[in-house]
């Protein structure tokens, strides 16, 4: 949490929770499949589902997922500009449980390649990302983040944070969680800057590791 | 950062919240104030934007209150009043018609900071660079309340949403006047104590009707907070204890009443008929 939170962002309106938050959330499924989709399904809880649309939040997801930040004024033709991106979406009302009621899952498809990002909108455009292909995370997409799906075994967080601290980064916060022993896992880690491309590459070449994301972190404007 | 380390910081309190906010997020003093310095200019543009048209918002509940008022004849003669109400609803009739804004610290809020520190510049004749420090102060405030508190409507009433806002708002206007950082916290203190259990119920969820208004009338608070902390007025509940009453009272509240769209204003004969109509009516 900064200053520049509470004051700010500059967003398209009317809502910072139901649109900028929106937006924000699918900004970072966009950035953790890689690259714009052709399909997205998006399930809306509780209070999206239930005044998402006259907050525009339909349209602000689909500008997130378009690469759109909350200001860009193409934001209420997002709907538009997905027909001209070749991208199809479907909307539902879903019951995510005992999450915050301003809570979306998205399942993102394109390219071969697919995601499923739950991630809550927590009030005046904050968002907290919780669930990642049904890791339990927990990032807010404002700091670099370096996410991993990998084999577990020893030693992993070890070479992992090894090649970070050899790249000068420092770690913020980190977070494994994982299917069972020995199964498919997944390393969620904040970092004070982004890392560099060589440090990334070596991080890819752990034989465990099956796929990687270093998200940029969302600008302020 | 709470209000009682910003009270007990030497004054002006913006300094201190500067320092302490750079340093824990690693950020420049100079990239922040410049960055505010920025948002001043977007706040202004979107007053000049909302002061200039009639255009009916997405439902047409609202889009003509700011240029209606600054058009106005000042009956009152109290020009400060008319300009920091009218600026306010200019700023939350644009963010009603989906135009550009800053959250401040939300959409639903976005006028009140802006109504209640430019208006009282422009009164005065100060210009824009007086309000970075004021702003920053704004931040800091808003950052102490979001330790304890939610800043959204859904989750804690239009108390902790406006509420904040006009906090934020006193505090600034009180700095920007002179005020010692004590005199700052209690203005903020002051604005939230009278904004406690106020309801979220925005008519059909639209963030239009009772939200432009209700920003006019903060603004005004706000102006108000500012004016008796600067005569010395404290707020006789401690400033961190009055946040904790709000959350608790947020907790307190039934989720109807939390921008859920089913209670209060949003559940009145005459909402629930405009609303009948508005899903008639052809897109």
């Amino acid at each position: 949490m900064s200053l520049l939170d509470m004051i700010g962002p500059v967003m398209i309106g009317p809502s910072s929770s139901h649109t900028a938050g929106a937006c924000r959330i699918g900004l970072a499924a966009r950035q953790l499949l890689g690259h714009t989709p052709e399909k997205a399904q998006i399930g809306l809880h509780a209070s999206f589902a239930k005044t998402g649309k006259g907050h525009g939040t339909h349209l602000a997801l689909i500008a997130g997922i378009l690469g759109f930040e909350p200001h860009d004024p193409r934001l209420p033709q997002a709907f538009q500009e997905a027909e001209k991106a070749g991208l199809h979406f479907e909307f539902q009302d879903v019951d995510l449980g005992n999450v915050h009621p301003n809570t979306a899952q998205i399942t993102l498809q394109g390219g071969q390649a697919s995601i499923e990002v739950m991630a809550s909108s927590t009030g005046g455009g904050i968002i907290e990302v919780i669930e990642v292909d049904g890791f339990r995370v927990s990032f807010d997409g404002f700091s670099p983040t370096l996410l991993l799906k990998y084999q577990d075994a020893y030693g992993m967080i070890s070479r992992v944070t090894g090649l970070i601290a050899i790249d000068e980064v420092n770690i913020a916060s980190l977070t494994c969680t994982r299917e069972k022993r020995g199964g498919t896992a997944m390393m969620c880690i904040v970092l004070d800057s982004a890392l560099s491309d060589y440090a990334i590459r070596k991080i890819a070449h752990i034989p465990e590791i099956s796929w990687i994301r270093m998200l940029p972190g969302f600008r302020r404007l | 950062m709470t209000l009682d380390d910003i009270l007990k910081a030497p004054s002006p309190a913006s300094e201190w919240v500067l320092c302490t906010d750079c340093e824990e997020n690693g950020l420049q003093p100079e990239d922040v104030k410049q960055v505010m310095r920025d948002r001043i200019r977007e706040m202004r543009d979107s007053i000049e934007r909302g002061l200039r048209t009639d255009a009916k918002s997405i439902t047409g509940m609202v889009g003509w209150n700011a240029k209606g008022l600054w058009d106005a004849p000042d009956l009152l003669n109290a020009p400060l009043l008319k300009r920091v109400q009218a600026y306010a609803m200019a700023v939350n009739e644009e963010n009603a018609r989906m135009g550009r804004i800053v959250a401040a610290p939300t959409a639903g809020s976005a006028g009140t900071i802006p109504g209640a520190l430019i208006g009282v510049a422009d009164h005065l004749g100060l210009d824009d660079e007086k309000l970075v420090m004021p702003l920053v102060l704004a931040a800091g405030i808003g950052k102490a309340i979001s330790r304890q508190m939610y800043i959204s409507g859904s989750a804690g009433g239009c108390q902790a949403e406006i509420g904040s806002s006009a906090a934020m708002a006193a505090a600034a206007v009180t700095e920007l006047l002179g005020g010692t950082s004590k005199a700052c916290v209690h203005a903020a203190a002051l604005a939230l104590m009278n904004t406690i259990g106020l309801v979220c119920d925005p008519v059909g969820g639209y963030v239009e009707v009772p939200c432009v208004s209700r920003n006019a009338f903060f603004a005004v608070h706000a102006v108000s907070s500012a004016q008796l902390a600067l005569a010395q007025l404290e707020s006789f509940i401690p400033p961190d204890e009055v946040i904790t009453a709000m959350a608790q009272v947020g907790r307190m509240m039934p989720l109807q009443l939390k921008e859920t769209a089913e209670g209060g204003l949003a559940q009145t004969p005459f909402a629930q008929g405009f609303l009948k109509d508005l899903e008639k009516s052809p897109k």
